[in-house]
This record gives C-alpha cells, sequence and structure tokens, in this order.
C-alpha cells in the first residue's frame, strides 16, 4: 500500500565479490577515553567466579561444594532445566564460597585460584573429522556452550535444536569498543577452528561479519563486510540485513572473543578461558588491553588504573550502552571484553540547564549546538539521566538510530501491552536488548527501553514454552 | 546559585512522604527540575544519556512561538489605534497589546497548571511539562476581545477531559489548545465569530481610550470572503478595518484583524525555522499541510463559483490560522500521525481539509481548528495502515 524509503541495501549475496553491508542509521557517540592497540599489565586476580546472573534463560543449580579442589575445566554448576548444559571453572583452585542472595538465589561460585593453572583434559581433536553431534557434546562438556546465544529470546541456545544458521560478529562497533583485528592476532587458527566447529552445528551457514577494511581473514564461512555506525557492529541488526528471523525459526549468535575460546579447546584440548580486556573510558590512567581470565574481578583489571579525583566514578562491564554497572570486588561480565569508566555525575548541579545553550554537551538533537561542532570532538559524558522519564512524546527518535526493517516505537509499545501476535507481526524474534540500547540513549523521555525489551522477551518465553 | 542549591537541599525533606508538606511534593519537585537539571544517575539500561529531555523540548517551542506571540501583542495594539483613529507610537502601541494579551497568558497557565499540578500530586507523579506549550498556545489562538473567564473555563475542560482523562502528556488524542478553542467556538459561538472581536475598541486598563471612527468593520478577511458568496466574484476585494484595500503582502506581514498570534505569517515562519533546525517538528508534516492546502485551493480555484473558491493558493496559505496551525499544531508530536510516511498524509489531509471547509462551508470562514481536530482523530488510523504495510511485509518475507 505504502512505499517505504529503503535506507539500506544489500548486495547481491550470489555474486563471488565479498558481501557488503551498508548502515546509514546509527549513532557513533564520540567518547574521551579510547584505548590504543597496546598490551597493559594486570589481570592477576585473587578469586574468580561465575555469575549466573550474566547469563539469560537458564536456572542454575550449583554441583560444586565448597572446599572441593577443581581444575580448570571442571563443572561448577548446570542449568536445572537442560542438565547438559554446563558452568565450569575456568582456573584450577579451590571453591572457597557459593554466594547467595535472596529466596537462596545463587549470586556466584567463587574460586580461589592456584598458583599454577591445571587443565581438564578434553583430548586434542581434529574438527573437520568430527560430526555434528560430537562437537556438540565437546563444547557442551567443556562449558563453552553458554558461549552459543539464540534468537529469539537472546537467552543461551538449547542444545537439542538444530539452528537455521549462526551468526558472529568480529565487529565491535560500540563505544569505546575493542578492536578485534587486535584481538584476534595471534590466535588466528584458534578462531579459524572455533568458526569450522560452528559450521558442523548448523545445516545452514555461518556469518561472520567483519569491519569494512578489517584484516580479519577467515574461510568455510561466508563473510559480509559491514559498514556504517553502531549498531553496525550489532549481530542483531547483521541478522536483519543478511537473513531475518521469520517465526519459528532459531538462529545462533556467538561473540568472536568466545568464538577463539572455542577452537582453542579443539586445537589445545584445554578449556583455556584467557581473554583480552580493554580498559576505557575518560576516567582511566592507562588505556590498553589486559590478557586476563573469564571471571576476574574488576579490580584485577582496574587498579591503579582509575583517576582518583573527588568526582565518583562509575565502572561499567562492558560499553556504555549495554554493559553491567560493577563495584571493584565484583566479577568481569561472562560475555564482556571491555571495561568502561565514566564519571558519575551525581554531584553535578546544573542550573536551568534545560534553558542554558549547553555548549559543551552531547546531544543528537540540534537543539544543543554540539551539532555544529563536528564529529571529531570527544565528550566526556557522565551517569546522569539528565531529564525525567515521560511517556513517548516524540516520535522518529527511535528509528533513527535503529537500522532494521522493524518499527520499534511500535514493537516496544506491544512489548509494554504485551499483546503477542502483534509483537510476533513487529518483530520481537529478530531483537535483543541492546538493539534498542542506542534508542534509549537517545530517548527524551527517558524510558529504560532494555528493560522493557528483556521482559517482555522473558514473559514471552514463558508464554511460548 | 551554590546557595540556591543548598537552601533546596534544606528543605527538601520537609517534601518527602511523611514530611509536614509532603503534599505539595510533585510541586516541589517540578519547581526543583526547573532550576537544576536532576542529577539522578542511571540504575540500570544505558550508562550515558543524551542531554535532551521533554523539558528542553517544550522550551524550544515556546521559544519558537515568542515572535508570532510578541507579533501579535504589537498587531493587537495597532488594530485597536487602528480602529480609534490614534497613533500613540510603537512603544505604547505594543504596550497597550501587551496589556491586553498578558491577562490571556496568565489565566491560562494558572487554571492550566494549577490542574496539572493537582493530578500531578493526586497520581503521585512528576509534573509533566506538555502545557507548557498549549498554555501560551491558548491565548495566541483565541480572538483579542475573549473573556478571561471563559478562557478560564475552556483551559479546565480541555485540560480535565482531553488531556488528563487519557493520562496526561503523551497520551491525548487532540490537541489541547485546539480543543479550548473549539469549546470556545461552540460553547461561545457569538464571541468567537463576527466581527466585533478581532480587533479589541474598548481600553485596557484605561489605556488607549477613544472613540472607534466612521467606517470601522472588525472583519477578519477570511470573514469577508466567507460573506463575499458568489456576487462578487471576480470583484472582491479584503480591506483592513477601515476599509481599506489589503494584498497578499499584508496577509503576510500579519497587520489584520485576526487571532491574536496567527495573524503574522513572517512571525510564525520564524518559528518554523526554529522548529525545523532544531528537528523538533517534523518538516514532513509540516510541509505536507502547506502541499494539501495549496493543492485543495487550486482544485478550487478551478471551479470557482464563489468567492472563496477563487481565493488563491497563496492566499489561502497566508490566511487565518493556516500558517500557525501547520507549523505549531499539525506538528504536535503526539496527536499528529507518528510513522515517518503518515506523517506525509496527516499533514496533507490536514491541509486539504482546512481548504474545504473554508471554500465549502460559509458558517465556517476559518477550517483550520476543525481540519487539525479531525485529523488528530484519523492520525492513529493512518499510523495503523502503515504498520500493516510492514507487517506484511515482514509477512510475505517468511513466506519466501
Amino acid at each position: 500500500m505504502f512505499t517505504f524509503a529503503v535506507k539500506l541495501h544489500i548486495n547481491n549475496f550470489s555474486s563471488i565479490m565479498a558481501n557488503m553491508i551498508k548502515i546509514k542509521k546509527g549513532l557513533d557517540i564520540n567518547l574521551k577515553g579510547k584505548a590504543s592497540d597496546v598490551l597493559l599489565n594486570g589481570g592477576k586476580s585473587d578469586s574468580y567466579a561465575i555469575v549466573p546472573d550474566y547469563y539469560n534463560g537458564i536456572i542454575p543449580k550449583v554441583v560444586a561444594k565448597v572446599g572441593e579442589k577443581v581444575k580448570a575445566g571442571s563443572v561448577l554448576m548446570i542449568d536445572k532445566n537442560r542438565p547438559e548444559i554446563k558452568f565450569v571453572s575456568p582456573v584450577s583452585g579451590e571453591v572457597t564460597a557459593v554466594n547467595r542472595g535472596e529466596k537462596r538465589k545463587v549470586l556466584s561460585i567463587v574460586v580461589k585460584p592456584d598458583a599454577q593453572i591445571e587443565y581438564e583434559d578434553f583430548g586434542k581433536k581434529n574438527v573437520a573429522s568430527l560430526k555434528g553431534e560430537e562437537v556438540k557434546d565437546a563444547i557442551l562438556n567443556a562449558g563453552m556452550w553458554p558461549f552459543i546465544k539464540q534468537r529469539p529470546y537472546d537467552i543461551v541456545a538449547s542444545p537439542v535444536e538444530t539452528p537455521r544458521d549462526i551468526f558472529v560478529s568480529a565487529f565491535f562497533s560500540a563505544p569505546l569498543a575493542p578492536n578485534f583485528d587486535f584481538i584476534v592476532k595471534g590466535q588466528e587458527a584458534d578462531f579459524q577452528t572455533g568458526l569450522d566447529a560452528l559450521t558442523k552445528l548448523t545445516t545452514g551457514k555461518v556469518y561472520v561479519g567483519i569491519r569494512k577494511g578489517s584484516s580479519v581473514r577467515v574461510n568455510g564461512v561466508e563473510t559480509v563486510e559491514v559498514e556504517g555506525p553502531h549498531p553496525a557492529g550489532n549481530v542483531g541488526v547483521q541478522i536483519n540485513q543478511i537473513k531475518p528471523v521469520n517465526k519459528g525459526e532459531v538462529v545462533w549468535v556467538v561473540n568472536p572473543t568466545d568464538v577463539i575460546v572455542i577452537g582453542r579447546l579443539f586445537n589445545k584440548g584445554i578449556a583455556d578461558f584467557s581473554r583480552l580486556v580493554v580498559i576505557t573510558g575518560s576516567e582511566t590512567t592507562e588505556r590498553g588491553y589486559i590478557k586476563t581470565i573469564a571471571g576476574c574481578t574488576i579490580n584485577s583489571l582496574v587498579a591503579g588504573k582509575i583517576l582518583e579525583g573527588n568526582e565518583a566514578v562509575r565502572i561499567i562491564s562492558g560499553n556504555v550502552l549495554t554493559g553491567t554497572k560493577v563495584q571493584k570486588e565484583d566479577y568481569l561480565g561472562a560475555y564482556d571484553n571491555q571495561i568502561t569508566v565514566i564519571p558519575e555525575g551525581n554531584e553535578t548541579n546544573d542550573f536551568f540547564g534545560w534553558a542554558t545553550p549547553g555548549f559543551g554537551k552531547y546531544s543528537v538533537s540540534h537543539s544543543f549546538p554540539t551539532w555544529l561542532v563536528g564529529k571529531n570532538k570527544e565528550y566526556v559524558i557522565d551517569a546522569r539521566i539528565k531529564g525525567g522519564k515521560r511517556a513517548i512524546i516524540m516520535s522518529n527518535e527511535y528509528d533513527s538510530v535503529f537500522p532494521m526493517d522493524i518499527m520499534p516505537e511500535y514493537l516496544l509499545k506491544a512489548i509494554i501491552a504485551f499483546d503477542i501476535d502483534k509483537m510476533e507481526n513487529l518483530g520481537i524474534y529478530e531483537v535483543a536488548p541492546e538493539d534498542f540500547a542506542l534508542c534509549e540513549f537517545v530517548d527524551t523521555s527517558k524510558i529504560e527501553l532494555q528493560k522493557i525489551v528483556r521482559n517482555g522477551l522473558d514473559l514471552l518465553y514463558k508464554e511460548m514454552n | 546559585m551554590k546557595a540556591l542549591r543548598n537552601y533546596l537541599d534544606k528543605i527538601k525533606p520537609n517534601f518527602e512522604e511523611g514530611g509536614k508538606l509532603a503534599m505539595f511534593r510533585s510541586v516541589f519537585d517540578g519547581f526543583e527540575t526547573f532550576l537544576f537539571v536532576p542529577n539522578s544517575t542511571s540504575k540500570s539500561g544505558v550508562h550515558i544519556h543524551d542531554c535532551m529531555d521533554s523539558k528542553r523540548t517544550m522550551t524550544i517551542v515556546i521559544i519558537a512561538l515568542l515572535p508570532a506571540l510578541l507579533f501579535g501583542m504589537y498587531n493587537v495594539g495597532y488594530q485597536h489605534n487602528l480602529a480609534i483613529g490614534s497613533d500613540p507610537g510603537f512603544l505604547m502601541t505594543f504596550i497597550y497589546g501587551f496589556l491586553a494579551v498578558l491577562p490571556k497568558i496568565i489565566v491560562s497557565y494558572v487554571v492550566g497548571l494549577g490542574i496539572e499540578f493537582t493530578v500531578a500530586q493526586w497520581k503521585k507523579e512528576e509534573i509533566q511539562e506538555g502545557f507548557l506549550v498549549s498554555g501560551i498556545l491558548i491565548p495566541m489562538i483565541v480572538p483579542v476581545d475573549t473573556p478571561l473567564w471563559m478562557i478560564a473555563v475552556a483551559t479546565a475542560f480541555a485540560v480535565v477531559f482531553a488531556k488528563e482523562v487519557f493520562g496526561g502528556t503523551g497520551y491525548n488524542v487532540f490537541n489541547v489548545a485546539l480543543v479550548t478553542r473549539a469549546f470556545l467556538f461552540f460553547a461561545y459561538p457569538a464571541a468567537m465569530s463576527g466581527d466585533q472581536v478581532f480587533v479589541r475598541t474598548s481600553d485596557t486598563f484605561g489605556l488607549g481610550a477613544g472613540q472607534v471612527v466612521d467606517g470601522f468593520t472588525g472583519a477578519t478577511p477570511l470573514g469577508q470572503i466567507a460573506i463575499a458568496g458568489k456576487e462578487l466574484i471576480g470583484s472582491f476585494q479584503a480591506t483592513n478595518i477601515l476599509g481599506e484595500p489589503i494584498s497578499t503582502m499584508d496577509y503576510f506581514i500579519g497587520l489584520i484583524p485576526g487571532s491574536i498570534g496567527e495573524t503574522s505569517v513572517l512571525a510564525i515562519l520564524i518559528g518554523a525555522v526554529i522548529l525545523l533546525v532544531t528537528k523538533i517538528a517534523s518538516w514532513k508534516t509540516m510541509t505536507s499541510v502547506f502541499v494539501g492546502g495549496a493543492v485543495m485551493s487550486l482544485i478550487f480555484n478551478m471551479i470557482g463559483t464563489t468567492v472563496a473558491m477563487s481565493v488563491s493558493p497563496l492566499d489561502h496559505l497566508f490566511l487565518g490560522g493556516f500558517a500557525f496551525g501547520a507549523v505549531f499544531m499539525a506538528t504536535d508530536p503526539v496527536t499528529s500521525a507518528r510513522t515517518e510516511t503518515g506523517k506525509y498524509i496527516y499533514g496533507f489531509l490536514v491541509g486539504a481539509m482546512a481548504i474545504i471547509i473554508r471554500a465549502l462551508n460559509p458558517g465556517y470562514p476559518e477550517g483550520m481548528m476543525l481540519a487539525i481536530l479531525l485529523m488528530n482523530v484519523f492520525a492513529p488510523l493512518i499510523d495503523y495502515y502503515v504498520v500493516e504495510a510492514n507487517i506484511n511485509r515482514r509477512l510475505k518475507r517468511a513466506m519466501k
């Protein structure tokens, strides 16, 4: 009935040339505190932990006992409903605590590491000669299954299903995000092996989205070059552009850094959860990459690297849009490759802020003069919400930073009303909360959109299963 | 500033739950956030936020309205002096108009914000700033001689029945200011139309007293067009209140009788530029209204059996409340179409409908108010079809 201006285009995928996606909608928030491609010291943590809250769609059941000696790769916890999904210790040592909160909810399982890490032996395997089921079992047994998430619902994937396709976005586009090209240096073989393993798990294809101009080269998978502002690197956006998820279909997604860990499992036969984490943000004194192991404390990453001033700072595990607010004694997010430190800003008093011209204040709207300054200026943005929560008033705010063929405002309204038919029709199965992060950033009405989407997905999952 | 902050922090506990002034909590909160951008930080979700908030949005709309408001004040004085045949100079002319308009602004704000504050306190919510714009729109779209009590009654009606019962700013179906105007129009027709209401002939607070000159007629150009019928076709000539001929240029500048803020297309265009540069109003809606109006007038020009039909497109767009409605009312994001395609359709139909009412209904010389209110009703329907188109396309994709 109506013709829409199609702002996004995809080249013909059957062509021999590299596949290309060009994203126009979106926003690169130019934050101060970028890291350069250097390795920093640090990362030696005095405890490591599994934090169930970092995973969606699982019910934790602790199997390790306090005082027990474990190796790297020993099972600490399983999913109650799907016991084949295991969560293993990233290091060898002693289980020192199972922390519980209200209603005995498991908060964390803590392991005190040995001086030298001992690994469970899973045996080196040649992926090429393995069947899909064997690859699946290997990943499950080594506790790496939680790396694999599925759309719809954005939860840890179900091992009994076979996905239509698997998507890996090797392009981190979020503010201050790590550079995957740097991370993968020296680990290309593990990355390739990990991708080979993934190809065994699907009857369809494995798609790898890489940044335009990236030096990452992989074989045996569909490589798609992605160009454009954030959220171009979000795997959800790439799925929507490459081959969208329709009702009844399931696709899996894996972080490229986790693909490397899976590859290592097959190449070395051990569960080696070491990874590079980038330290970024305006409130840091030293910025760069730290080699550490999943589940380490935040303190082991940021100690001595935070600007000591009078003002409070906020430490985020992850990026400023989708990360988790953490304290120094908390643990690194299960899927995170990044720590961002920004000012908290709760001591700032902005007198008549809504009326003053507001030089130097960051806004995508043209009602602040920042849009005249140009895109190269870097901004220090604190954690203030900078306004009161309102009903949705302005229209088209979300669309301009939402590069999917989905109407974000209407989908959100359907989720709030929990109208299942509408949600399905408007694309709930394609989205994850992270896809709405930029919408939440630009929202004049300061609504917590990611939370709405998360709750909607969880409720829908319950309703459907 | 620091002292003020400290003082606020000192008195704040009184307004918290259980404090002795807890019943004024929303009001305190409203004033506190008015003075200082709230410094609460995000607890979950994104850690950084854009500096834009709804207070800033509303402020910019008000700034955009100021040129038209100030011009309107001057024009009130100008028309008055023209009617009594005196020339007290620019400043006194403006002051006369300022004094005539100010009480209306005060009444509109006091009544509307009073209700908003009460409801916010009752619902234990923050005060929403939506009425800051409605409150200044209301005095700008009424004739200058509207009695204050009428404005008070109509404002109260609109705020309660067009806004609060729906849930407040963001949930209303109709533009609140236009509901006020419609209430006045239908409840007190004698005070809202005719040729006696658009020019203030009496004195204001003792200022500008005088006798109306001979040959005075207070009819607006649109009023003249409406009563001209078909006899004068080809020879119709709009006049000012002294019977002197006026042209398109006069319509553009706006020193003609009409509702307070609507007469000057020039001043309104300054506001339009502010709204478009800051991207607060949708250029799609705004331009579509003008396009719709122009296309419809061209069609009527071709029929051309009455004076109203033969008015040129440009004159139609410049006259009455057309430009004001297109720039400030049709673009209200809450009550207009929200989808991008919908905005073109919505805007076009607003413009077309306004001209249809003007040309075909001699009882209503002006059609803009009714056109926008009518399209407010249809906006969700337009959006519905645009969303359905998206749904259908997505379903087709699944079929492949």
